[in-house]
């Protein structure tokens, strides 16, 4: 059975037919939608590389069901800062040269992006702990706590 | 196409280096071109000893650089802008460079081997100082000087003393092509080297090498701007997924289309055992692979138990010998030796894993055939394609996208093959993009082995005889390269011979014990087609397995003969530079001498402090690890790292030093976590819950690195160096902190729980 789902997505809204409403969230934002971010890593909801904003909350859309996000309000990586007006946790991954290959990036940035706004002043610990299940093959992990704590110690 | 061509141009605007083509100006051969023989207007052929093969310069003079490796996350990219930078004299910003495109880069192997810089980036230098003095012969030429009385700035060349007479390098040549001849070693891949008579810089005269310039790739991707290969969408494409045996070399006995009948638009491919669908949905083929019914036969069990594993291979018979590296008589010796000791090490199967499974694009027409892939050999990619259909290499272009990391024979390879075959047999472009377990139980393996240390000792307490030997799976049972399509999944399944090779090796590090013997046996593999448990080269080919034996044992060697460690190996390394690493470790980690623990450890966190050192061809790493051994949990925490690390000439010293922070974080997860699990039937590593990797809690807290540079010596190897003694630093770590010896890897938390209580 078709479904009819509206999404607002970074900014524009988007009415759409999902002939299959089992249909990830990912391969609509990717494939009806022609977004480039997120990526699928896993589709088991074990690595974060399709994570996006659903209302506010970092999500993994390789397991949403997008009839369940009809309504939601979805941010990604790229509805996040420009380069012109970056975030600034986009600026500080960027200033710390953060990252290898970059497919994990989705997973880390809008975590951190939750992160810093809900936990300004997060710890080492802290950090750690919010990131923790996020994978990183290429081992970009110090990099990566070194961009988030550019903006938790500056706060 | 529309999301890629506006994000190419979001690319270029942002300053990356995704360029597509240049429009050719058709402007007339001027004098200049008459008097020096330089400059044409048409493009030579692309072959290596053409020197507009590596080189162009546009009419607004900025320059191209056509690079036939790949940059696959570790920053080369930038490395070799700022090469050609230096050699022509222009502005960094002024360069870009084109990567893996067959169609306008010469196959100089891909990422492989730690080569990028120390030869590939050879070949770069010496085309960029080539050309730099082809211009400056334009500009004699038409100032009617020679070139030593000319200076060049910033693209701009000028008469010496005379700032009236100058030209820019856009103006000399821009937009047509040097038609200059290079001398090249009529070698491909990693071995290329052309050279022309001009003589590249002087280290002492570099300006942007030397210096971290940032990546222009990590600002795209941070973005959403940058384009994977996974991002990529071709006009009337469809979506594949493979269908994979459920045993280890099952055949296909009967497939079910009804199973999916209530699935819109799928068609199945089956030739021999490769099973694939193909819709025009992705999230159709994904859901049709998994519903798929095919009746598989039952093959006996292909693996042992793998509890039985490293014994098993001890029984086999050997399908290859090699080493040996021998010196005097180190049985005898042993023999009349005070003392000896030996251990033995075992080492897992390991995967790639990398982060997103391999995906391709491959669009098979008649007679041509365009491929879009990630794999870091794009130029292999494309003569494996071109095998695999009966085609001459000529007729398929292959595209290289930045994809998922990947270090070494991943799955990129067989998604390529796979691909081509789905998108002959439905006569449409087909985007494969493989599942999780795909890229994790089915892509090729990193070896797993046994290795088997002794030595003998005098009376004096010294080390007098070394033997070392390897029983191992080879690092070829499938080639590294994924240029032919026997050694591919795909080729395996259609029924295609197989073709193996008996590879492995011996320690790098060059310790003078006088007699010594080092060798392998090659066991054969578990299974000899399609199989889960292929070996192929995992980053650092067996560099990390082998070390692990060899540094842990020179630990265990020094307490055998009452020395510290460090002290150890400064008195045996015959090894000036590695001799130097591993001192500017030691002082950077504060290193005080060492004596084993005694007694039984006290205390809920033990902690430990180990050395390794590694030598890899040219590059040496030394590297001390302060752990953390949380004796109820077995976790292990390599807290602190000191790395001190020479790769000769330091091209970019701060993107070397995140080389080698995700060197050790890379392989600090393959020391203490990764292991290939199987069954007799089949591989259970099929995701990151039973492929479990480094976690950021288990994440170093520091990492202090110290570049030993060496200006006077060509830029070495950096990109898997530094992950080799990660492993055995870990362990001997473990050792000073609990007392035990690891010598099986991962230093799992069971394993060393099992061991502390
Ligand atoms: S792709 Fe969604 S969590 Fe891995
Ligand atoms: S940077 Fe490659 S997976 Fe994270």
């Amino acid at each position: 059975m078709g479904k009819h789902v509206t999404l607002n997505v970074d900014g524009q809204s988007h009415e759409l037919d999902l002939a299959d409403p089992t249909t990830p969230l990912l391969y609509l934002l990717r494939d009806e939608l022609g977004l480039n971010n997120p990526h699928f890593g896993c589709g088991l909801s074990q690595c974060g590389a399709c994570t996006v904003h659903v209302n506010g909350t970092p999500m993994r859309s390789c397991v949403l069901p997008a009839a369940a996000a009809d309504g939601a309000t979805i941010t990604t990586l790229a509805g996040i800062g420009t380069a012109e007006h970056p975030h600034p946790v986009q600026q500080a991954f960027i200033d710390e040269q953060a990252f290898f290959c970059g497919y994990c990036m989705n997973g880390w940035v809008m975590t951190a992006v939750a992160l810093v706004k809900e936990k300004p002043r997060a710890t080492d610990a802290e950090i750690r702990e919010a990131f923790s299940g996020l994978k990183c093959r290429c081992g970009s992990h110090m990099s990566i706590i070194r961009a988030v704590k550019r903006l938790t110690e500056a706060a | 196409m529309n999301a890629i061509m506006l994000s190419r141009r979001k690319a270029l605007c942002a300053g990356g280096a995704l360029v597509i083509s240049f429009a050719t100006a058709g402007c007339s051969s001027s004098q200049t071109a008459a008097a020096t023989g330089i400059g044409g207007d048409t493009k030579p052929k692309l072959r290596p000893d053409q020197l507009d093969s590596w080189i162009a310069v546009r009419k607004d003079g900025s320059v191209i650089g056509y690079f036939g490796k790949v940059d696959v996350g570790l920053g080369i990219q930038v490395a070799i802008a700022q090469i050609i930078a230096d050699e022509l004299d222009v502005k960094f910003s002024d360069v870009s460079v084109v990567m893996g495109d067959t169609a306008t880069t010469v196959n100089q192997g891909g990422a492989s081997g730690s080569t990028g810089l120390e030869r590939g980036g050879v070949s770069v230098r010496n085309a960029a100082a080539q050309a730099r003095t082809s211009l400056l012969m334009l500009a004699a030429d038409k100032f009617g000087t020679t070139p030593d009385k000319l200076t060049v700035d910033n693209g701009v060349v000028t008469v010496a003393g005379n700032t009236g007479q100058s030209v820019s390098y856009g103006e000399l040549i821009g937009g047509r092509y040097f038609d200059v001849t290079l001398d090249w070693n009529k070698k491909i891949g990693n071995e290329l080297l052309v050279q022309g008579t001009a003589k590249p810089k002087d280290h002492a005269d570099y300006k942007i090498v030397g210096k971290s310039v940032p990546r222009a790739d990590i600002a795209n991707k941070l973005f959403g701007a940058e384009v994977f290969n996974t991002d990529m969408r071709v006009p009337g494409m469809l979506h594949g997924r493979m269908v994979r045996p459920t045993v280890a070399g099952a055949s296909v006995v009967k497939i079910h289309p009804e199973s999916i009948a209530s699935l819109p638009d799928v068609q199945i491919v089956h030739q021999g055992n490769l099973v694939g669908v193909v819709a025009p949905k992705e999230w159709t083929a994904v859901k049709a692979a998994r519903m798929l019914k095919v009746d598989w036969s039952s093959p006996p069990p292909a693996f042992p138990h793998q509890a039985d594993l490293y014994k098993a291979m001890q029984a086999a018979k050997p399908v290859g010998k090699g080493g040996p590296k021998a010196k005097g008589d180190p049985k005898a010796v042993m023999a009349a030796s005070a003392k000896t000791i030996d251990a033995t090490y075992l080492w897992p199967f390991q995967s790639h894993a990398s982060m997103g499974p391999a995906c391709t694009i491959v669009d098979v027409q008649p007679d041509h055939v365009t491929v879009w892939t990630g794999d870091q050999k794009p130029h292999y990619v494309r003569d494996g394609v071109a095998a695999l259909l009966n085609m001459k290499p000529e007729q398929v272009h292959a595209i290289w996208l930045r994809g998922p990391g990947s270090y070494g024979r991943n799955d990129g390879g067989d998604s390529a093959m796979d691909a081509a075959v789905l998108s002959k047999a439905v006569g449409k472009p087909v985007r494969l993009q493989y599942m999780r377990a795909d890229g994790t139980a089915w892509n090729p393996k990193g070896p797993a082995s046994v290795h088997k240390v002794s030595a003998g000792i005098d009376a004096n307490n010294n080390v007098v005889a070394y033997h070392y030997h390897s029983t191992a799976f080879s690092r070829e049972d499938i080639a590294s390269h994924p240029d032919d399509p026997t050694q591919s999944l795909a080729g395996q399944f259609m029924g295609m011979p197989v073709v193996s090779k008996a590879v492995f090796d011996v320690p790098g590090e060059t310790y003078d014990f006088g007699a010594e013997h080092l060798n392998w046996d090659v066991v054969p593999a578990l299974l000899d087609r399609a199989s889960p448990l292929r070996t192929s080269h995992l980053r650092d080919p067996l560099g990390p397995q082998i070390n692990f034996a060899s540094e842990c044992f020179m630990d265990e060697l020094a307490y055998a003969t009452n020395m510290d460690p460090v002290a150890f190996r400064v008195k045996y390394l015959n090894d000036k530079r590695g001799v130097a690493a591993i001192e500017a470790a030691a002082k950077a980690a504060n290193w005080q001498p060492r004596t084993p623990k005694t007694g039984k450890p006290q205390g809920a966190v033990l902690k430990g402090r180990g050395i390794a050192f590694a030598r890899r061809k040219d590059t040496r790493v030394a590297v001390i690890v302060d752990v953390e051994v949380d004796r109820h949990t077995g976790r292990v925490w390599p807290r602190h790292w000191f790395v001190a690390h020479d790769c000769g000439l330091v091209v970019n010293p701060d993107a070397l030093k995140l080389v080698i922070e995700g060197n050790i974080l890379h392989a600090t997860s393959r020391a203490l976590l990764e292991e290939v699990k199987f069954n007799p039937h089949m591989v259970t590593s099929v995701d990151w819950l039973s492929y479990p990797i480094l976690d950021i809690k288990d994440a170093p807290e520091t990492i202090n690195i110290t570049l030993l540079n060496h200006p006077d010596d060509m830029p070495r190897g950096a990109g898997e160096p530094s992950s080799r003694p990660v492993a055995s630093a870990i362990a001997n770590a473990v050792f000073d902190a609990t007392g035990v010896r690891f010598r099986q890897a991962p230093l799992t938390k069971d394993r060393v729980k099992a061991a502390l209580i």
